[in-house]
């Protein structure tokens, strides 16, 4: 009779103790990767950013915590439609409770939307429009790594500061071009500039010779390029053959990953100016993870945003932990509840606004005599502190931040 | 200084070149197509994949063994050519009997894999490719700056693309080709041999792709996707030109690049799509394309 009693006892705990873990929807916290797997951006985000999602699960120490992680990832090709389906089909089908990185604007603000019609969470590290923690705020939200205004306020007023006072824009025709170029045009008008002219070029384009001899006849000092991956590369690339230094104009990437450097080469990439969240080769710490990440990604460092990935996967499980529930929009306000903390970003923490606060670097690109060797492509011209580096929290227009 | 629609002369003419730049491999890549399609009556969707493997050829001949542009001009389209010639000879000849479609099919899957494994292994980025130094720097035209290199694609490509021209449409080889296509059986049994032929017309063909991508190597990044993001507008120039004809392949991709350069003076926006509009406005008008003859 003790016996069956223990036993009945001993089951009675396991069944409450799983009762628990069903807090967790399904008992399992699906982490979606969305992003471009193939095309323009695969290279900056891409399969890295799952190896870095994976890092940070390891790291964390789900297994022995007990806490069951899955990681999925898909290719949204840079289309809205096609994100949006997957994101569909995650929440709906698979169960996924956090959707990842995302790179491509128009795609984060489609699947923003789902996200809050289906009460999950988001996270956003490579996609960049500013306008995630603006207009589209959501609870179900957070902005990580970067966006378009703290490029603007880093590279854009670095180079009015020091004489680039015309700018000609070249933009990506998409909801990320228009609004990086809208940033920056700020900024430059703000810092006593003016904006010669614009141009809006398909996205993806592969062949800017007709908009570079727009530019070149604008007679601006700056072209700033707001477009990204492969678009900057051939951009500048072109500008080189078209002589657009030799005319005494500079172009100005608005958006350069340190997998665009390499593609370039330092021959035709010294002397960019550009505003990151993170290098590989800036401290102990950050050596050391990209060393690892490197061993898992063909030998290829890490860029701002799979650094982001990893940093917000980190925490996205802290909070978890901390809440023990994996409730969309309760998980995100925890992660704005508690500071993060981690060995890439340092310390931070996350807004109201959803958006995450750490210092931005801009950084400008070497000179081929001055790199050591593959991947040694930056020197830190300037820190922009934390509470200067991103929009006030008050001039977004952000619903959720009380006036 | 005076304006067409708000777009000063000198600028236009600035883009008409540049218009006539991509025109030149439009027209390189419409032909090769023509020429397979004319000649073969094969639909090669796998036309850009052997255009970048062109561009790969230059680039692998200058880092393994270490030659330079002028080389890869005569070497890589004749590897990319013979690479083309084996999967002729192994898998494309037994769909001639069959319906156009299968072919497509074929070429297509053909596109996928072979862009899948470069893009596996060399990432989307892309790899530089350094401007042979004979051909750096540039003049300047008054109404722009002229790179040298856009020069010579423009000479090498309406070189390229008329010595074609002439070779089949003037030619005895030529005939024997036209003749071929016409009624292999007949010029079989006239002592030519026609299966030879038809391999080495696919392999023409596509060292025709291989050179055109030598050419885009310095200038757009040697890509694993330069040729997808192509190929779909040289499908547009072709049918526009009317699938089959050689001289409306080349009139018409120079013609197309024109067109689409103003597009970019005057809507930026609109470039991607302008060529499309045109060939659906063709196909309605002329079913068989501007050149084209019924088939």
């Amino acid at each position: 009779m003790n016996r069956i009693l223990a036993i009945v006892v001993a089951m009675a705990l396991a069944l409450a103790t799983s009762s628990a873990q069903a807090q967790i929807s399904d008992g399992v916290i699906k982490i979606g990767v969305l992003n471009d797997q193939s095309g323009t951006y695969a290279d900056l985000a891409g399969p890295g950013s799952v190896v870095a999602a994976r890092m940070a699960v390891e790291d964390f120490g789900a297994a022995a915590k007990g806490m069951k992680v899955e990681i999925l990832s898909a290719d949204h090709q840079n289309k809205p439609d096609v994100g949006s389906n997957i994101a569909r089909q995650w929440y709906d089908v698979d169960k996924v409770d956090l959707i990842l990185d995302v790179p491509t604007s128009s795609v984060v603000l489609a699947v923003n939307q789902i996200t809050r019609e289906k009460n999950k969470a988001f996270i956003v590290s490579t996609g960049a429009t500013s306008d995630l923690t603006g207009k589209a705020c959501s609870p179900n939200a957070i902005h990580w790594t970067y966006d378009t205004w703290a490029l603007a306020n880093g590279t854009g007023s670095a180079i009015v500061k020091t004489g680039g006072d015309t700018w000609f824009f070249l933009t990506a025709d998409y909801a990320f071009g228009h609004a990086l170029e809208r940033d920056t045009e700020a900024v430059v008008v703000k810092n006593g500039g003016k904006v010669l002219g614009k141009v809006r070029h398909p996205f993806p384009s592969s062949d800017f010779s007709s908009f570079l001899l727009q530019a070149q006849a604008s007679k601006a000092k700056i072209i700033g390029l707001a477009n990204a991956g492969a678009d900057t590369t051939n951009a500048i690339k072109q500008g080189a053959e078209f002589g657009i230094a030799k005319g005494g104009q500079q172009f100005a990437g608005l958006l350069v990953f340190l997998t665009d450097v390499h593609a370039l080469g330092l021959e035709k990439a010294q002397g960019l100016v550009l505003t990151e969240a993170f290098y590989w080769d800036l401290n102990d710490k950050t050596r050391a993870w990209s060393k690892r990440f490197a061993e898992r990604h063909r030998g290829a460092m890490p860029t701002m945003v799979q650094a982001g990935v990893y940093s917000a996967t980190l925490h996205y499980l802290k909070a978890i932990e901390a809440l023990k529930s994996d409730d969309g929009p309760k998980v995100i306000a925890k992660m704005k509840e508690m500071p993060t903390d981690d060995p890439l970003f340092g310390k931070g923490a996350v807004r109201a606004d959803g958006r995450k606060i750490h210092p931005m670097y801009l950084f400008e690109v070497k000179k081929p005599a001055e790199s050591k060797g593959a991947w040694d492509y930056y020197k830190v011209r300037a820190t922009i502190p934390a509470d200067q580096a991103f929009r006030p929290i008050d001039q977004g227009d952000c619903p959720l931040v009380k006036k | 200084m005076s304006t067409v629609f708000g777009v000063p002369t000198q600028a236009l003419f600035g883009q008409l070149l540049i218009g006539l730049i991509n025109g030149s491999f439009y027209a390189m890549l419409s032909l090769g197509l023509s020429v397979i399609f004319g000649l073969l009556n094969i639909i090669n969707f796998a036309h850009g994949a052997q255009y970048m493997m062109g561009a790969f050829a230059a680039y692998f001949l200058l880092q393994w063994a270490g030659l330079g542009y002028w080389w890869a001009l005569l070497v890589a389209p004749v590897v990319v050519g013979l690479l083309g010639v084996v999967l002729e000879r192994t898998m494309i000849r037994r769909l001639y009997h069959l319906d156009h479609l299968y072919g497509l099919l074929l070429t297509f899957g053909f596109a996928l894999v072979i862009q899948g494994m470069f893009r596996h292994e060399f990432g989307s980025s892309g790899l530089p490719y350094a401007m042979p130094a004979l051909l750096s720097g540039g003049h300047n035209l008054g109404f722009m700056f002229l790179p040298n290199y856009r020069a010579w694609v423009i000479v090498f490509s309406l070189g390229l693309c008329f010595g074609t021209w002439y070779v089949i449409e003037r030619t005895k080889l030529g005939s024997y080709l036209r003749a071929a296509t016409e009624n292999p059986a007949l010029v079989q049994a006239f002592g030519v041999n026609v299966p030879r032929m038809v391999t080495l017309t696919y392999g023409f063909g596509v060292a025709l792709a291989g050179v055109a991508g030598v050419l885009a190597a310095p200038i757009y990044q040697v890509n694993p996707l330069m040729g997808a993001d192509l190929i779909i507008v040289v499908f547009a120039v072709v049918v526009i030109g009317g699938l089959g004809s050689i001289m409306g392949s080349i009139v018409t991709g120079f013609a197309l690049g024109v067109v689409e350069g103003l597009t970019k003076v005057f809507y930026p926006e609109a470039s991607n799509t302008v060529i499309f509009v045109i060939m659906a406005v063709v196909l309605v008008f002329r079913p068989t394309g501007l050149f084209g003859r019924e088939h």
